[in-house]
């Protein structure tokens, strides 16, 4: 692990019973750095998320958040840690600000009172602020998730599908907002998406997962022109296409 | 162990509470249903029984205790159920949140809403049917500490078996305080269950509660065996039911329960 990294999993595996979901993944995220976790469905995206984010023990390997190894110092490791996922809202019964002080309070936030603020006028929720989270829309929804994810100033944020199911129009304004606070914080941002647009869009190196195992790695540009592809979609086809059509164990 | 994050998790509760005022009714409504209830046939037995046995502080009194067990349960599970229901575990375990954070913001809750549920029960027992508790003088503190310890670890006991089972389980949580009560001797003395109910009784803290609350009743005095043993039992219990919440976590954690715990998906 390099001292800039604020992410370092190395020969991480799942085995639930026969399938081994996750074969050997190892790879690091750097300082404001945002990296894109592509793959076909199945692929073991999010079981690697969920490994990183503590709620999944690995069959093998190690996780570490700014050098603390995530079984053995959980809770000081999660302390810098914070994901916003499409298939994870918050309580829909709590209001927004009732939401954010809940997990700010769990993140131990400190100036809590002014941090929800900001974070609700940075995230357009003003109007939303004593709104119950499930009479939202799923932008607003998203939104939400994402100013929750912010409360920490969180030195690693895992971002699962984030912008599934909302409009281009937010898509992109989310976007923009993930990598500015990307940048202004200096924190490292992993991104699990299948958006291809999105991915070449935001994120500076792109890690092909298929079978549970990293086929590719590198920046979505020299990716494209090394393998010849137009476009990252139409590598991210091609290569699905011959994972599926490579014999099992290959 | 910080107060922060276990005042969260109280707080998430209180913000519900709030929110949903329909909430608080069933921490009253039912037993209220109880006490009026068994507030009559006490009246009734005491009408045509005669003698000059009192059936308030026998029946009513035992009601409203084993009432207090089952809202103690009932606060910590529901409190844990709020969590499955609004589909929450992913967004709270993936967070610097320890389990015995968790735990002790439930517990805590669970104690808020027994008190007052315990407080419109004393008022309705006390006003309408003129049961005192100081007929059971200073043992009423170790027996409702009892009660109130073996309630907690009911709670954390049922949320274990919610948790590993998944939320189609719950129905099998209610129940347990019920099933419970004819081994408890809420009601009668031990000594009218036959053998192998008595075994069971002995294993379980209340039956020493409410054994013990008769004996003072009739006059004979609090047995400091009976209590000792009850209270023992009790911590014993929540001793238990703690290793167990922890066991099926870390089950959780190993198979995956925590990162896809739904309705639908949890086995």
């Amino acid at each position: 692990m390099t001292s800039e990294s604020v992410l370092s999993v190395s020969g991480l595996r799942k085995r639930f019973g026969a399938l081994l979901a996750v074969d050997g993944v190892s790879f690091e995220v750097g300082r404001g750095e945002i990296v894109g976790l592509v793959g076909p469905n199945g692929a073991g995206k999010s079981t690697t998320i969920n490994m990183i984010l503590g709620v999944l023990e690995p069959s093998e390997g190690a996780v570490r958040v700014c050098g603390r190894d995530i079984e053995r110092r959980r809770s000081e490791a999660l302390s810098d840690v914070n994901f916003a996922a499409a298939y994870a809202p918050l309580p829909g019964n709590l209001t927004v600000a009732q939401n954010l002080r809940v997990f700010g309070m769990i993140y131990g936030v400190a100036n809590l009172g002014p941090r929800i603020d900001a974070l609700i006028e940075e995230y357009d929720l003003t109007a939303h602020r004593d709104k119950k989270c499930g009479l939202l829309s799923s932008g607003e929804q998203t939104r939400v998730a994402l100013a929750k994810a912010m409360l920490n100033r969180p030195r690693l944020l895992l971002l699962d599908e984030p912008t599934a199911s909302i409009d281009p129009a937010t898509a992109r304004d989310i976007r923009t907002r993930i990598e500015t606070f990307a940048k202004r914080e200096q924190c490292g941002v992993l991104w699990t998406s299948h958006n291809m647009y999105e991915v070449s869009d935001v994120c500076d190196r792109v890690l092909f997962l298929s079978h549970g195992r990293v086929l590719l790695e590198g920046a979505p540009d020299a990716l494209i022109r090394e393998h010849g592809a137009k476009t990252l979609e139409d590598l991210f086809v091609a290569v699905v296409h011959e994972t599926l059509h490579q014999p099992e164990g290959a | 162990m910080r107060t922060s994050r276990v005042a969260a998790i109280v707080l998430r509760q209180f913000y519900l509470l709030r929110g949903s005022p329909v909430r608080l009714l069933p921490m009253i409504a039912w037993v209220a249903i109880d006490i009026v209830l068994w507030g009559f046939i006490t009246r009734y037995l005491n009408d045509v029984v005669g003698g000059g046995f009192n059936f308030v502080p026998a029946l009513l009194g035992a009601v409203l205790l084993w009432d207090f067990l089952a809202r103690v349960m009932q606060g910590v599970t529901t409190a844990f159920f709020e969590d499955v229901w609004s589909r929450n575990f992913l967004n709270l375990f993936a967070t610097p949140l320890r389990i015995s954070e968790y735990l002790s913001g439930l517990v805590i809750t669970g104690v808020c809403t027994s008190m007052l549920g315990l407080a419109g029960m004393l008022l309705l027992a006390t006003a309408v049917f003129g049961l005192s508790f100081f007929v059971y003088g200073l043992a009423l503190i170790p027996f409702v500490l009892t009660l109130f310890i073996f309630g907690i670890a009911l709670g954390i006991f049922g949320a274990a078996i919610v948790l590993r089972f998944g939320p189609a389980s719950e129905w099998l949580i209610w129940p347990i305080p019920s099933l419970i009560s004819p081994f408890a001797g809420v009601f009668y003395p031990l000594a009218t269950l036959p053998g192998w109910m008595q075994a069971i009784a002995h294993l379980l803290a209340p039956s020493y509660v409410f054994e013990g609350m008769r004996g003072v009743i009739a006059g004979h005095g609090v047995s400091p065996t009976l209590i000792g043993a009850g209270l023992g039992l009790a911590l014993l219990y929540l001793v238990a039911a703690c290793a167990t919440f922890a066991s099926v976590y870390r089950y959780a954690l190993h198979s995956g329960l925590i990162a896809r715990y739904s309705a639908e998906s949890a086995a």
